[in-house]
C-alpha cells in the first residue's frame, strides 16, 4: 500500500473551515428535520391508534407511503419535480426566492420521511400500554383526548426512548443524502477534501470521527432523558 | 400535469430494466455477505472471549455511527488502494454494502439468539446436551424463526439503500432513472416513476413481512 | 339501580352473552359467579358500557347505556369499577392516581381532590403508601389504591370484576375486608367472584352463569343453600371443596 500520509492537512485554515462549516449543516439539517419529524410522527402515530376507521387509513397510507420509497428518490421529488407541480406562481417562486433552496428541501424531505418512521414507533408504544389501563380510565369517566393526554402518551412515550434514540441518530446519518441535491454537509466537505488534496485517509477518518462523536453525544443525552423520565419499577407490559 | 410524458418512461423502459436488475443484483449478494460476515460478527460478540467481542463490538457499533454513503466513499477510496490496482464500481459498492449491513445484521442475529428464553437453554441441559447441540437444535432454530420477519424487513431497507450508489455513479435503477431524466429533460416524470417501482416492489415487501408476522403469531 | 333486559352478544360467531337479564337495586349487593368463559365478565363490562352489547338494554340509574345519545363518559364518571389487574396507571403515584379523574373529570380543585384522596387512602389503610409508585406496592395494595380510586369519583355504583383471583392467597382478604365494610355501608355492587365466603356474607342475590346465560338469579341463602341447577350444585361442589 502506497500512501503519503498527512493530517496536517486537516488543520490547514481552508479545510478546517469546510469541515467546520460541513458540520454546521449536518446539525442543522438533523436538528430541523427531527423536530419536524417528531410532531408530524407523534401526530400520524396517534393517529393510527384512535377509533376512527377514516382517520386510520389515512395515517396508515401516510406511513406507507413514505417508508416504502428510498429517502433519495424522495428528496429528488421535493428538489426536482414538486416546483414543477405546484401552481406556476410558486413553482417560480421555489426555484427563484426561496432562501437557502438546498437545505429548506433537505429539512421538508428527512421530515416527512423520517415523520414516517417516529410514526410507527409512537403507534407499537402505545400498543404496549395494556388494554386494560384504556379500560380504567374510560370506566373513571375519562374522555378520549384525556385518556391519550393523561394516560396512553405519557405511557408510550416513556416506553419508547430507545427506539427513538435510534431514529434520532439515524436522522444525522441520513442528513448526508442532502448532498445529492448539492448541499455541502459533512460528508460532502469530506468527500471535497479527498478530491482537493488526495488525501482520502484523512478527510474521510475526519468525518467518522465526527459522526462517532455526534453519535456518542446524542446517545448520553437520550439516556440521560431516559433516566429522568423513568416510572420506579414499571418496565411495561412484558413485566 | 397536463403534459405529463408517457412515452419517455415507455421508451427509457429496456435501460431502466437493466438498473433494475443491477439494484436487484446488489441487493442480493449484499445480503447473503451481509448475513454471512454478520453472522460471524454476532458469535464473536457472544463467544465469551473478550478481545473478540470487543472487537466485533467495536466494529458494529463503528459503522453504525456513520452514514453509508460515507461507508460508500471510504471503501471506493480504500479497496483499490489496498489491492494496488483500479477495481469496478460495483466490487466496490458490493464490499461497502456487505460491511455496512453486517453491522445491522449482526445486531439482528443478537437480539434473535437472545431472545430465546434461558428456560431452553436449561431444559437443554437439564436433558443432557452439549452447549453445541443446544445451539444447534434449541437456540438457532428458535432464534432464527423469530428474526425472518425483521430479516425481511432489513431486506427492503437495503434494496432502498442501493439507491445511494448514485453517489458513485454506478448504474443503478435510480441512477438510470436519473440519467434519463437530466437527458431528456423529464425530471418529474422520471422520478414518479423511480417512486411508483420502489414503492410498488417495498410495499409488496412489506406485505410479506406482515403475512410472515401473522403467521408465527399463530 | 341497574336494569339488564335482554341482552346478547356475540364475538364474530361466537355467542358469550344469550339473552341475560338481571337487576341490582338501590344498596344491594349481588355476586356474579360461574365457570370461566361463561360470560360473567362480559357482562359486568356491558353494564358502563365497556363493552358493546348487540341486542336488548341497559338502563343504570334510568339511563339507557346502551342508547346512541347517551353521554357515555358522563355516566362512567358515575359508576365505579374495579378490575381484576387493579389498572392503576404505572407512571402516577398513588395520590396522583387518585387525584385524577376527580380533576380532568369532575372538576374538582386540586386542594379539594387531594383531601378526598388522602381520606379515602387512610380508609383503606395505606396513609404511609401515598407517594409511591403502584409497581413498589404488593398486589393486594394495588387492587386497595383500586378501590379508593373508584371510590373518590363518588360513585352511585360499584363494579368488580374478579378483583381477588390476580392476588397471591394472602392478600385475598384485605381486600375483601374492604369490600365488605363497603357493603355494609349500603354501595351498590355488582361482584364478578369465585370468593364463595364472601357471597354468604355479604350478597343479597346470587347470579349463576354459564355459557353466556343466566342459569340462575336467586337470593343467597336459597342458592347456596338448594341450587335448582345440575351445573350450579356441579360448580358449587367444585368450587366448595378446596
Amino acid at each position: 500500500m502506497n500512501y503519503n500520509w498527512n493530517w496536517g492537512i486537516l488543520f490547514e485554515e481552508q479545510y478546517f473551515n469546510w469541515l467546520l462549516s460541513g458540520l454546521g449543516w449536518t446539525v442543522s439539517v438533523a436538528l430541523s428535520a427531527w423536530v419536524m419529524a417528531f410532531t408530524l410522527g407523534s401526530l400520524v402515530g396517534v393517529g393510527r391508534t384512535v377509533p376512527n376507521r377514516l382517520v386510520r387509513t389515512l395515517c396508515t397510507a401516510y406511513v406507507e407511503l413514505f417508508r416504502n420509497i428510498p429517502l433519495l428518490v424522495q428528496m429528488f421529488i421535493w428538489y426536482f419535480a414538486v416546483p414543477e407541480l405546484v401552481p406556476d406562481d410558486m413553482g417560480r417562486w421555489m426555484k427563484r426566492d426561496m432562501p437557502n433552496p438546498e437545505f429548506v428541501t433537505a429539512v421538508i424531505a428527512l421530515g416527512f420521511y423520517t415523520a414516517s418512521r417516529v410514526a410507527e414507533q409512537v403507534r407499537a408504544g402505545i400498543e404496549t400500554v395494556p388494554a386494560g389501563l384504556n379500560a380504567a380510565a374510560k370506566s373513571q369517566g375519562l374522555s378520549l383526548g384525556q385518556t391519550y393526554r393523561y394516560i396512553l402518551l405519557p405511557i408510550s412515550f416513556r416506553l419508547i426512548v430507545p427506539p427513538m434514540t435510534s431514529e434520532f441518530l439515524t436522522i444525522f446519518k441520513n442528513s448526508s443524502l442532502a448532498l445529492t441535491i448539492g448541499l455541502l454537509e459533512l460528508t460532502a466537505q469530506s468527500q471535497q477534501i479527498a478530491e482537493y488534496t488526495f488525501q482520502g485517509f484523512e478527510a474521510f477518518t475526519a468525518a467518522t470521527v465526527i459522526y462517532v462523536c455526534i453519535a456518542l453525544l446524542a446517545t448520553i443525552l437520550m439516556q440521560l432523558l431516559e433516566r429522568h423520565t423513568r416510572i420506579p419499577g414499571y418496565v411495561g407490559k412484558e413485566a | 400535469m397536463g403534459d405529463f410524458d408517457f412515452q419517455v418512461i415507455i421508451n427509457s423502459l429496456p435501460f431502466l430494466w437493466q438498473g433494475l436488475q443491477l439494484s436487484l443484483w446488489l441487493t442480493f449478494l449484499a445480503i447473503i455477505g451481509g448475513l454471512a460476515f454478520g453472522t460471524l460478527l454476532a458469535l464473536a460478540r457472544l463467544s465469551g472471549i473478550r478481545t473478540l467481542a470487543f472487537v466485533a463490538a467495536g466494529y458494529v457499533n463503528l459503522i453504525r455511527s456513520i452514514p453509508l454513503i460515507l461507508v460508500i466513499f471510504w471503501f471506493y477510496f480504500l479497496v483499490p488502494l489496498a489491492l494496488g490496482r483500479p477495481v469496478g464500481g460495483f466490487q466496490s459498492a458490493l464490499i461497502a454494502f456487505v460491511m455496512f449491513e453486517a453491522a445491522y445484521y449482526s445486531e439482528i442475529m443478537r437480539a434473535g439468539i437472545q431472545s430465546v428464553r434461558k428456560g431452553q437453554v436449561h431444559a437443554g441441559q437439564a436433558s443432557g446436551l452439549g452447549y453445541w447441540q443446544i445451539q444447534r437444535y434449541i437456540v438457532l432454530p428458535q432464534a432464527f424463526r423469530n428474526m425472518i420477519p425483521i430479516l425481511v424487513t432489513q431486506g427492503i431497507i437495503l434494496f432502498q439503500d442501493t439507491s445511494l450508489v448514485f453517489v458513485v455513479s454506478l448504474r443503478d435503477f435510480m441512477t438510470a432513472s436519473s440519467i434519463v431524466a437530466r437527458t431528456e429533460g423529464r425530471l418529474v416524470e422520471m422520478y414518479l416513476f423511480a417512486a411508483l417501482v420502489y414503492f410498488v416492489i417495498c410495499f409488496a415487501g412489506s406485505m410479506l413481512v406482515r403475512y410472515l408476522k401473522g403467521r408465527m403469531a399463530t | 339501580m341497574i336494569e339488564i333486559k335482554n341482552i346478547s352478544k356475540w364475538y364474530g360467531a361466537f355467542q358469550v352473552l344469550d339473552n341475560c337479564s338481571s337487576s341490582v337495586s338501590k344498596g344491594e349487593v349481588v355476586v356474579v359467579c360461574g365457570p370461566s368463559g361463561s360470560g360473567k365478565s362480559t357482562l359486568i363490562k356491558c353494564v358502563n358500557g365497556l363493552e358493546p352489547v348487540n341486542q336488548g338494554n341497559i338502563t343504570v340509574d334510568g339511563q339507557e347505556v346502551t342508547a346512541k345519545n347517551t353521554n357515555l363518559t358522563k355516566l362512567r364518571s358515575r359508576i365505579g369499577m374495579v378490575f381484576q389487574h387493579f389498572e392503576l396507571y404505572p407512571h402516577m403515584s398513588v395520590l396522583e392516581n387518585l387525584c385524577l379523574a376527580q380533576e380532568k373529570v369532575l372538576k374538582r380543585s386540586r386542594e379539594e381532590a387531594v383531601s378526598r384522596a388522602e381520606a379515602l387512602i387512610e380508609r383503606v389503610g395505606l396513609s404511609e403508601h401515598i407517594g409511591k409508585f403502584p409497581s413498589q406496592l404488593s398486589g393486594g395494595q394495588q387492587q386497595r389504591v383500586a378501590i379508593a380510586r373508584s371510590l373518590a369519583m363518588d360513585p352511585i355504583a360499584m363494579l368488580f370484576d374478579e378483583p381477588t383471583s390476580a392476588l397471591d392467597p394472602e392478600m385475598i382478604n384485605e381486600v375483601l375486608d374492604v369490600m365488605v365494610e363497603l357493603a355494609k355501608e349500603g354501595m351498590t355492587m355488582m361482584v364478578v367472584t369465585h370468593e364463595m365466603g364472601f357471597a354468604k356474607k355479604v350478597a343479597d342475590r346470587v347470579v349463576f352463569m354459564d355459557e353466556g346465560r343466566i342459569v340462575e338469579d336467586r337470593p343467597t341463602d336459597d342458592f347456596f343453600g338448594n341450587p335448582e341447577s345440575e351445573r350450579a350444585r356441579d360448580f358449587l361442589s367444585k368450587i366448595l371443596n378446596h
